[in-house]
């Protein structure tokens, strides 16, 4: 590797909700233009990671950095204003927000000028701007997808967070978003995505990280790992 | 004829109560925060306009205008400093602590200006009137609904035409997920009791040109206020004229009928259209 400093590192990264240790001193790598995916059971501690970069679960400030700065203590507002921005779990579109100001919104805290612009999201995805004046928690679950993928790129972040976009979603529906995934990397962002569909991760990712009980169990590029090896580490099975 | 004449007297005192209501309607449908102290905010508020009339000899319409950004500034700092602090999940804390607020406010005002009545002079407009054919409506009462009918407009371009009205209201959904989208809430918040409490100021004036008023006052005008709210449907600023205006038509009734039905009038529709409506006229969809 050229440059010692990666875009952004958790390093012993721990993570706590109330008296509930959730992540147990994860490290992850992500380097500039690579797709980092995160594989592993429900309850391994993705969402907690994905949060806890996002700065909603507090984390030891330099447990988390981004191009060698310390994010960690950060609160939300202000780790979106360095460039992460997140497509949380769940979607979470604002109910009363029509499609467009649901993307708008995502440009509050836009940061200069950038790639996305709403035409640029209406380009990626061509159905929202039919849908963009309906209300966002009207649309389609594969729809409001879209938009909470558009708005979270309406900052034109370096690095986008993605939680579990594909979860509840038909396959084919599936593959109209991951269609997206190119582009997006096309236009310069640097993506972590939390997937279950263990095919659709190994598909997209450079690298590929499992976790089981907050803790990395497996960690490297896709051609690199073998079904087995996935296999224990998705399950905690010990050879 | 004089049915007539009551009915627009009632819809123009809708107008004083739609004023009372929109700060306390736009605090609420931002942060679900329940003002206690909204009354005496706005018994504060015209206190200051009487101060800055009687120091500086102005009149209160010019008043207002020194008297508006000195009570945004209150209310940021009302917010940074208190109500930002117990904003939870509970609803609790943030209700007692504007309760305390509303005796605290009381008792400072009758320290500072005693209990005596007070009202702002406005010179030759408050006796103004103009004829409509039968009808003869006074300048100010008009005034004071056409100004409820702007500051109600102005809010909803806010709320529904600006970058700011979009973190209101993504706030207002989701105050974890706004924050994903780089808005701090507790700042949004800041300026939500900003602008409530320049509202505030507004009301005050009209409150203060139209009647007497003293320190005491402030928690009947918060019922009023409430009730145009509730009548309305929580959240919705269009809602809170209508719920003003209603209150403002079942007083005006009642007095018309005996002069001490007058309140109990406006609390008897209030208890009706619960009845009937029990989320207020124009209910938000989404809550």
């Amino acid at each position: 590797m050229t440059d010692p400093t990666p875009l952004l590192r958790t390093q012993r990264l721990t993570a706590f909700y109330g008296d509930f240790q959730a992540l147990f001193g994860v490290d992850l790598t992500l380097n500039q233009g690579e797709t980092v995916a995160i594989i592993g059971a429900n309850g391994a501690g993705k969402t907690t990671l994905m949060r806890a970069i996002s700065g909603i679960v507090p984390a030891p400030a330099d447990a988390i950095r981004l191009r060698g700065e310390p994010i960690g203590a950060l609160s939300p507002p202000d780790v979106l204003m360095r460039g992460i921005a997140m497509v949380p779990e769940g979607r979470k579109l604002f109910p009363s927000l029509s499609v467009e100001e649901n993307l708008l919104v995502g440009a509050h805290a836009r940061r200069g000028k950038g790639t996305w612009t709403l035409e640029a999201i209406y380009e990626l995805f061509p159905i929202l701007k039919e849908r963009r004046r309906s209300p966002g928690t009207a649309l389609s679950g594969g729809q409001q997808q879209m938009v909470a993928i558009g708005r979270a790129l309406m900052s034109n972040p370096d690095v986008l967070l993605c939680d579990e976009i594909s979860l509840g979603l038909a396959p084919l529906v599936i593959r109209d978003i991951y269609a997206a995934v190119p582009k997006i990397k096309a236009a310069g962002a640097s993506i972590v995505l939390v997937e279950q569909d263990i095919a659709q991760a190994l598909r997209v990712a450079d690298q590929v990280y499992c976790m089981m009980e907050g803790r990395v169990t497996l960690q490297g590029a896709p051609a690199e790992l073998s079904r087995e090896a996935i296999h224990d580490a998705y399950f905690g099975v010990t050879s | 004829m004089i049915l007539l004449n009551t009915i627009v007297q009632g819809i123009l005192l809708g107008g004083l109560y739609a004023l009372f209501a929109a700060g306390l309607s736009l605090v609420f449908g931002v942060m679900r925060l329940v003002n206690l102290a909204h009354g005496d905010l706005i018994v504060l508020a015209a206190f200051l306009i009487l101060s800055i009339t009687t120091s500086l000899g102005l009149n209160p319409f010019a008043a207002v205008l020194i008297a508006a950004p000195i009570m945004f500034a209150a209310g940021w700092l009302l917010q940074a400093h208190v109500l930002n602090r117990v904003l939870d999940d509970d609803l609790l804390p943030p209700l007692l602590v504007t309760f305390g607020l509303s005796v605290v406010i009381q008792n400072a005002l009758l320290e500072g200006f005693s209990a005596d009545s007070q009202k702002l002079a406005a010179g030759p407009i408050e006796a103004a009137s103009l004829s409509f054919g039968p009808l003869t409506v006074g300048v100010v009462p008009l005034m004071t609904l056409a100004t409820a009918i702007a500051v109600i407009f102005a809010l909803n371009q806010i709320f529904y035409r600006t970058a700011l009205g979009r973190a209101f209201r993504a706030t207002s959904d989701d105050a974890v997920t706004a924050g994903l989208m780089g808005i701090h809430a507790k700042r949004v918040f800041c300026i939500a009791t900003g602008i409530a409490m320049v509202v505030a100021t507004i009301a005050a004036l009209y409150l203060g040109t139209r009647a007497n008023f003293d320190p005491s006052i402030g928690p009947a005008r918060l019922l009023y206020a409430f009730q145009a709210v509730i009548i309305g449907g929580l959240g919705s600023l269009w809602g809170t004229l209508i719920g003003g205006i209603v209150i403002g038509l079942a007083q005006t009734l009642g007095a018309a009928v005996n002069p001490e039905w007058q309140i109990l009038s406006g609390h008897l529709a209030f208890a009706a259209i619960l009845l009937i409506r029990p989320r207020g006229l124009f209910p938000r969809a989404n809550d």
